[in-house]
Formats: C-alpha cells, structure tokens, sequence
C-alpha cells in the first residue's frame, strides 16, 4: 500500500517538474536584451545576430523554444556557459555536490537539535531550561545568517583558529573526510541555525499540544514509563506536524546556502550562482536553479512519504 | 484536550464581572512585545530623524579618517600613550573615511523602506488572491492555487534570486523580488482562513439580503481574515527585512553610494579581519531590529488568535502533584481487600482561584464489588476517578489531603516508579470517548501488546497471541486480522470494547470505568455494559462504575455513591437508596429520571449546581434545596449513618 502511494506521488510530481521547468523558461526568456547581442558584442552587423538567432533557435515562438529546450535539458544538454566555456550541466553537477554535503549537514543539525531542543523545551515547560531555549531560537531567528557566520569566522578561525575560516578542503594536504568534517563545521553551524530555530518553537508547541490529549492519558494510565510516553507516544504524533516544517527548512537551506557559502568560499552551487548573476551568464544560472528546485521538489516528496508512513490516517483520507 | 475537558466541564466561571481586556492592553501586559515596541519605535525615530540630525554627510568620504574605531572601543582599548583616542564619529569610519553612525541610520531607514514597502505589496496581492481563490472556489481557486503550489516548489531565496538575476541588481528590484516570493505565503494563510469565513452562515446570510459578492466580500469576509493578514504582516516583516539585508549583501539589492544595512555588511566583510566594526556593526542593527519586530510580531499574534499561542496552558505532568502534610499514623492500613479512598481532596489551581473538585470523599471498593457513583456533570466524579491513580492533569490540578489505599499501598505516597507499576496492572481506567482515548498513529495490537509488556517481562510474540486472545474475550468479530487495524478503522463500540480490553488485559485489582458508554449509541450501550459486568465477574475486580445514569447503575452496582459539588452526599445498597433516598438531592435526582409513558413536564431541579470556587457555606446543596431550613445554611454537614450501610450528608434526612 505504501508503494502505491510512492508510486502515485511520482507520478504526481512530473506536471511539477513540468511547471517548475516552465517558470525558469519563462523567467529566462523574459530577460530584457537580446542574447545574440549580449554574445557577439555591441557591435555585431545585424546579419550576425540574425544568423545567431536563428543558430540558437530565438526565430521560432515560445512555445516551440521551450520544447525543443526541455527536449535537450531532459538530454543532459543544459548547453555551455560563456563565462567558464565548458557544459552547465557538469559544472552545476560538481557544484552541486558541495552545496549537497553543506545543505545536508545543516539540515541534519537543525532537524536533530531543533526537535531536541523542541521536546526538551515541552516537557520542561516554564522551567529556565525552557526559558533559555526559548531566548536563543529567538535570537537565532532574528539574526542575519551571513553575519553570524562572519562572527564565527572572527572567533574560530582568527581569534582562536579553531576551525578553517573558508573552503572546503585544505589547498595542501587536505582531501580526507576530516579535512572536510573541519571545513565543515562552521558553515552547516550558520547554516542551520535559524532552521534549528524554527523547528525547535514548532517542536516544542505540537508537543505541548498533543501531551494534553486523551491518548496521553491512556498511555500513563497504562502505567508506561513516562520515557516512553513522550519519545513514542507523543513524539510520534508531533512528528506528523514538524515534518512539512522540516521539509520546508530543507528549502531554506538549500537556498539559504547561497549567503553561507558567499562567507565561507564555500565551492557550492550558490556561490555559482551570485557569481554567474554578476556576470548576467543566464544559463548557468537557469542550470543551477533548475538542479536544486527539483531537489527540493524531490525532498517534499520524501517528506509526505515519511508523513504518510507515520500516519495511517492520511493515506486512507486520500485513497476516497 | 483532556485537561480542558476535564476541568472545564464540570467547573463554572467564577462569579465575577468578566471585563474583557482590550487588545492593546493585553499587548501591554506581555512584556517582551512591549520591549520590542519600544526598541523598533526607538530605532524607526532615529532613522527618520536621520535627514535632521546633526551628524555628517553619509557619503563624504575623508581617506585621512578610514577605518576608525568607534569611539567607546578607542576609549576602552586603547593605549592612552602611543594611541591617543582620536574622536572621528561615535561609530568610527568605514574604508573611505565615511562616518558609520550616519551611514547606519540612513541604512536602517532604507532597509525599514524597503522590508515594509515589500511586506506591503507581499500582503496586498497575496491576501488579494487569497481572499478570491477562497471566496470564489471552484475553478478559478484550483488555478489560483497550482500557481501557488508551483512558486512555492521552489526554495524561496532561490526564486528571489532568479527575479533579481532577470530584472538586474538594484534596490527597487530586489524590493520586487522580495515581495514576489512571499506572495504565496500570504494567498495561501488567507486563503485557509476565507475558506472557513465563507462557510459560516452570516456570509449566506449576507448574500440572502441582497448583497452582491464584491460587498460581502468587503463587508462581511474581510473584517474576518483581517487578523490573519495582520498576523502574517506581523511575523513576516522580519523576515522581509532579513531577506532584502541577503540581497544587498551579495551586492545584488542597493548599489553604491546607496547603502542599506545589508550592503554596508557586504562592503564590510572584506575588512572583516582589519576593521571588524564596518562589518559588525550594521549586522548588529539588522539582529536589534529584526529582534524587536519579531517580538512585537509574537505579540500580536497572540492578541489576535490565542489559539497559536504557544503554551497557554500549561503541560500535565506525569502525574498529579500533590500538596499536603503526609500523617502516616492519621489513618492506618485497612484490612479490607480492594481501594479505599480516604478523605481525599483535589483542587484546581487558577488564577488566582481555587476550585474545590473533589472535597473530602472517603469510600471503600470490595474485591469483586461494584459501586456506582452518579451525579450531574461537574459535580467532580471524574477528577475523583482520575485522582486515585494520579492521573488529574497537573498543573492545574493538585491533591491536597487524603489516601488512597490499593490494598496495602497509598497509591499517593508512592515514587513515580511504583505508580506506573500500579497504573494498568493494578488499577485500570476505561475512559468515556473511545474516539480520543487510543493512540491513532498505533496498531490496536501494538498498543495492547504494550500495555502488557509494561508490566510482565514476555516476548513480544507471546504478548500479541494475548492481545488476540483478549480482542476475542471482548467479542471482536475476527480478532487475528483486527489486532492489525488502526483505531480509526474501527467503530465506536469497537474501539470501547479494545480500551476495555487494554484495561483488562493485566487482570487488574480494581477497573475505573468513566462513563464508559456515554459516547455511544444506546444499542451499542447496552452490549458494553453486559461485556464490562461479565469480564469484572470473571476477573474478580472491583468496579468503580461513573454514570450520571441510574438506569445503568441499577442493573450493574450493587451499591451506589451520590456526588453533589464535590463531596458524596449520599452511600448506600443501590436498591436502598433508589427506593428511600434520604438526600433531598439524591430525591430530586430520581425524580428527574423520565418514565416511559409518565405525564407531566420532565421534572428537573431548581437553580444551578454551585462554582466550584465559591461554594456556600452548610451544606452545598441548600441553596437549591426545598427543605433546607436556617441551620442548613450554618453548620457543617457530614457524612452521617441512618442504617449500618446507608449514609447521608444531611441534617434532616428524609
């Protein structure tokens, strides 16, 4: 039954992916100026930018342009960026790795301590442990990411030098996971702060709220260990409604990526895309944006599976 | 909502003029939200007075002055010989000699323009599409909403930077950007709420006088979802603030010689090492302000819809507090076999009142006996149920005298630890709302097997083959596939007839059983309750049967207990009492009870059962009594033996 419904849902995502595709066609298509121009200069003869026109398809209408570029980005042909003169698909593909390592970690470290924090901060409840966890996902939602990751690189990697102040891997002799896991740290840290932040205050009150229900009680008066009453019993039924919060952290660190990497020199895909914006290289801003909306697009439907899984109740309501 | 369930039903408001705080003074009362307001109106004054203000230029730039520190850090830091402090500003100077305090004021102004101007725009279009798509339906909202759905596959700082890339770097642009990928944030929390505002009927009725639908929607749904869009305005506006402060950092929002505070950070970050205040400066107004309107924006929220409002209440502990002097020697160890209440006392705690529930209730429960306790809804037969294993939500609620004597164990003097293993394998509830009481997210099976496994150390395969057999012994129709459902799966007599089984499971000394069969239908009803009495037979508990039904007790209690504003005002054999009550309440109370076929108005009892915070003195019930004479209003009544088994709480009994 589960696999129908994976089933069903990727199915159900392909007009997603159709529609997401659509709106970065139609966002690049509306860039003011001609590409032709921009490619051969100011000066080209109108010949040229017709032939070149006519070379990269901008004669035919819209719609058939957005065929024939689905047709080629579905091919693997994301075509070239000017700027680095090679494919945007490999270029976006290795940078995609880093920002994947550097998204995931944060996302991991905000869903672990956010959820922590979030039941800890419930079943303390007006207690000063709840009181300060309460403060500090206050001030970390309130704090712009970018600059606390300057802070962090003030303190840990000039003043204390702790910690690397940017990059991925040392330039002499690093490359193993420990180089990495050192480069890491701070980063995914800036990074996933303000998603720590939101998922411990929306932990902490769908814990709350459900220890007041009638199925709590039941479980105490069944005589469980209260361990057992908040890890599983309520926990679980949290879980249901942090998950699609969770799943839009993932979003914001992907996209949130792009400020943390501009701090760090880190070598993802975001800082790519500041830089080919800078530059106006449209495709390979187009390539980046398409690999991690659909990404992210992938992730919301690990996301409702999950819900799903957890809650039987949902999948019989969609089934009608 | 369990604990509001339970308190709620049974006591009344206080007898006091309730004075409904406005909504400006309960955003007063919260402390923090008023800091915040304080902080944003302070940090929004100087901004504007900026143009005013006698500090420099903001863009004249003097090279000889570049990079000073503010003056403070000169003063503290500095060494006063080699490095006297200079005054250049009291923020210091950036990289071109340019005075930061000016620059950060006319910074904070444009980025307070910029993040409120794109929360504005983010908020009228999105609630503008919201309010149609909801009002309106049907297609235009499904079109509506796949757009949505569609702007929001993307993660949204992406977008934003798509926009930024399309329409070019620049403050206007990245105003734009903002405000576009927030738009389906706003569409879809106003559309959630208008879909809710439509279906209510004064919005049929609106469009019944005559009012066309632009009308309705202006005069009668908008007045309704206008909260919500000033909670979304409230709690984004940080956010918006934040998000144009990223833009301009990447140096993709203002320009120079334009600063906001973003790109004031952005040009810092190259000096981080050099001139850590260029940098952190501005970074530290952005937090200060962003700070403050969130606090403002929690506060708010929680005028607006205390719903939201995190942990009004608090939570219930693992078991009920309890808060009296414990005198071992006041009462000793019965001999009796069975539960024994001693003269127990619950109250609840709030406010500043307090709520007598259950006050003094002493009674004694046989092995294999069953007792029926009856009153009016409120009269504190739950909380007296759920006090004998602690189970009384706490906070609010707080046992402050009495025992409870599991044979030989006062279950309120015992470790948490020893509680647990009383709960369930001793003592064991069936819970009124079959609907509420299982876990929905558990297999039937998986959460029998659990309450098994919680007391005796067997496998978890044995422990199944026993949820099965014992699905069977409650008569569910095909036990060995329905131990596999989920609660929602099942009936309503079904899922009783599982809670009971859970309660049973263990074979416990004594079932509390909580209007068991309220919440079903009378057919269904009767099937329990012959179940219930069968299984206590067979299992040689002791039934504490609560019911505000007497003809439930007559035909499954031997005795039955009388509850009346917390206390028991009458105890006897059930016949004796059904036939001779003595309590003019109890008298009232099956006068009550309609007859098949009788004539007349159904009898009811004058006036109301008292608050449980102010009850009178005397007795409770002589406020409502017919008989109640002075005395009754004076002197203290107790529980007082006209038989050697039956016992009343009057002065006159009839």
């Amino acid at each position: 039954m589960m696999l129908t419904y994976i089933i069903h849902r990727l199915i159900a995502i392909i007009p997603v992916l159709l529609g997401l595709s659509l709106i970065v066609f139609l966002v690049m298509a509306m860039i003011p100026g001609d590409p032709a121009t921009a490619i051969l200069g100011n000066f080209a003869t109108p010949e040229n930018v017709a032939r070149l026109n006519q070379q990269l398809g901008l004669d035919k209408s819209l719609a058939e342009q957005y065929v024939i570029w689905l047709n080629n980005v579905i091919q693997g042909d994301w075509g070239r960026s000017f700027t680095l003169n090679r494919p945007v698909l490999d270029e976006v593909l290795e940078r995609f790795q880093a920002t994947l390592i550097l998204a995931g970690a944060a996302w991991l470290l905000c869903s672990v301590f956010g959820l922590l924090a979030g039941i800890i901060a419930a079943i303390r409840q007006f207690s000063w442990v709840d009181k300060i966890i309460t403060f500090v996902v206050l001030v970390g939602i309130s704090m712009p990411a970018f600059w606390l990751g300057l802070l962090l690189i003030m303190l840990f990697a000039v003043q204390w030098q702790w910690f690397p102040a940017s990059g991925m891997y040392a330039i002499y002799g690093g490359g193993d996971i420990g180089d990495l896991l050192k480069h890491l740290l701070l980063p995914a840290l800036t990074l996933s702060i303000v998603a720590m932040g939101v998922v411990a205050r929306l932990t902490r009150s769908a814990m709350l709220e459900v220890l007041r229900l009638d199925y709590i009680r039941t479980a105490r008066a069944k005589g469980l260990t209260e361990r057992r009453v908040i890890f599983l019993h309520a926990f679980k039924s949290s879980l249901v409604n942090v998950i699609p919060v969770m799943a839009i952290q993932a979003g914001f660190v992907l996209g949130g990526a792009v400020y943390i990497e501009t701090v760090f020199q880190w070598p993802g895909i975001g800082r790519m895309l500041v830089n080919a914006i800078a530059t106006r290289d449209i495709l390979l801003v187009q390539g980046g944006v398409l690999m991690v909306a659909c990404t992210y697009v992938l992730f919301n439907l690990g996301a409702d599976v999950a819900q799903h899984a957890l809650d039987p109740r949902l999948s019989s309501r969609n089934r009608i | 909502m369990y604990s509001n369930a339970v308190w709620r039903k049974g006591l009344r408001k206080p007898n006091q003029p309730a004075v409904r705080p406005s909504g400006w003074q309960l955003f007063n009362h919260n402390r923090l939200a008023r800091l915040g307001m304080w902080i944003f109106v302070c940090c929004t004054v100087l901004a504007c007075l900026a143009p005013i203000l006698p500090i420099p230029d903001p863009n004249a730039t003097a090279l000889v002055h570049r990079l000073a520190k503010p003056w403070l850090i000169q003063w503290f830091f500095g060494d006063m010989v080699q490095n006297p402090p200079v005054f250049e500003g009291w923020l210091g100077t950036d990289h071109l000699g340019r005075d930061l305090l000016s620059r950060v004021l006319w910074g904070t102004q444009i980025s307070l323009l910029v993040g409120g101007s794109a929360t504005l725009v983010a908020a009228l279009i999105g609630s503008l599409l919201g309010l149609v798509a909801g009002f309106w339906g049907g297609r235009i909202d499904n079109l509506l909403m796949r757009g949505i759905d569609m702007l929001m596959a993307f993660p949204y700082i992406l977008l934003a930077l798509a926009i930024v890339a399309v329409l070019g770097a620049g403050l206007m642009n990245a105003l734009f950007a903002i405000a576009i990928v927030n738009i389906p944030f706003f569409a879809r929390n106003v559309r959630g709420v208008t879909l809710g505002v439509v279906r209510q009927p004064f919005v049929e009725a609106a469009q019944l006088v005559g009012k066309n639908r632009w009308q309705t929607l202006c005069t009668d749904v908008l007045p309704n979802v206008m909260p919500t869009i000033v909670i979304t305005m409230a709690t984004t506006l940080g956010w918006m603030i934040l998000e144009t402060a990223g833009l301009s950092f990447l140096g993709l929002g203002a320009q120079p010689p334009q600063a906001d505070l973003g790109s004031m950070l952005g040009e810092g970050r190259k000096l981080l090492f050099t001139a850590p205040h260029v940098s952190i400066i501005p970074g530290l107004i952005i937090f200060i302000l962003v700070m403050s309107i969130n606090l403002i924006g929690d506060g708010i929220r929680d005028v607006l819809d205390p719903r939201l409002k995190s942990g009004v209440m608090g939570r219930p502990a693992a078991a009920t507090n309890i808060r009296c002097n414990r005198e071992a020697d006041e009462f000793a160890r019965p001999e009796v076999q069975g539960l024994i209440v001693n003269q127990l006392q619950t109250e609840f705690q709030l406010g500043h009142a307090t709520y007598q529930a259950v006050n003094n209730v002493s009674l004694t429960l046989e092995a294999g006996e069953c007792l029926g306790l009856v009153g009016e809804s409120g009269s504190g037969k739950s909380v007296l149920a759920l006090s004998i294993a602690r189970l009384v939500p706490s906070p609010p609620g707080c046992i402050v005298h009495g025992q409870v004597w599991q044979d030989t164990q006062d279950l309120l003097s015992i470790p948490l630890a020893q509680l647990q293993h009383i709960r369930g394998n001793k003592v064991a509830y069936v819970f009124q709302d079959p609907a509420t009481a299982l876990h929905p997210m558990l297999t039937v099976g998986s959460q029998l097997v659990e309450a098994i496994r919680a007391h005796r150390p067997i496998s978890y395969r044995q422990a199944w083959q026993q949820a099965v057999n014992w699905l069977e012994r409650v008569q569910i129709p095909n036990p060995g596939q329905r131990v596999h459902s989920y609660p929602y799966q099942l009936s309503g007599g079904m899922r009783q007839r599982v809670v009971i089984a859970m309660a049973l499971i263990n074979q416990p000394k004594v079932l509390i059983a909580d209007e068991p069969t309220t919440a079903l239908d009378v057919t269904v009803q009767a099937q329990i309750l012959k179940l219930l009495k069968q299984l206590q037979q067979d299992t040689k508990a002791a039934l504490l049967f609560i019911t505000h039904d007497f003809g439930v007790v007559t035909t499954l209690c031997e005795r039955i207990a009388v509850m009346y504003a917390g206390q028991i005002v009458e105890m006897g054999y059930t016949t004796d009492v059904l036939n001779h009550p003595a309590h003019p309440y109890t008298h009232q109370l099956i006068k009550c009870i309609p007859k098949l076929g009788g004539e007349g108005a159904l009898a009811t009892i004058d006036g109301l059962p008292p608050a449980m915070n102010a009850l009178p003195p005397g007795c409770h019930f002589a406020p409502r009594c017919p008989w109640a004479e002075t005395r009754c209003k004076e002197s203290t009544m107790t529980l007082k033996a006209i038989s050697n088994s039956h016992w009343v709480r009057c002065c006159k009994p009839l």
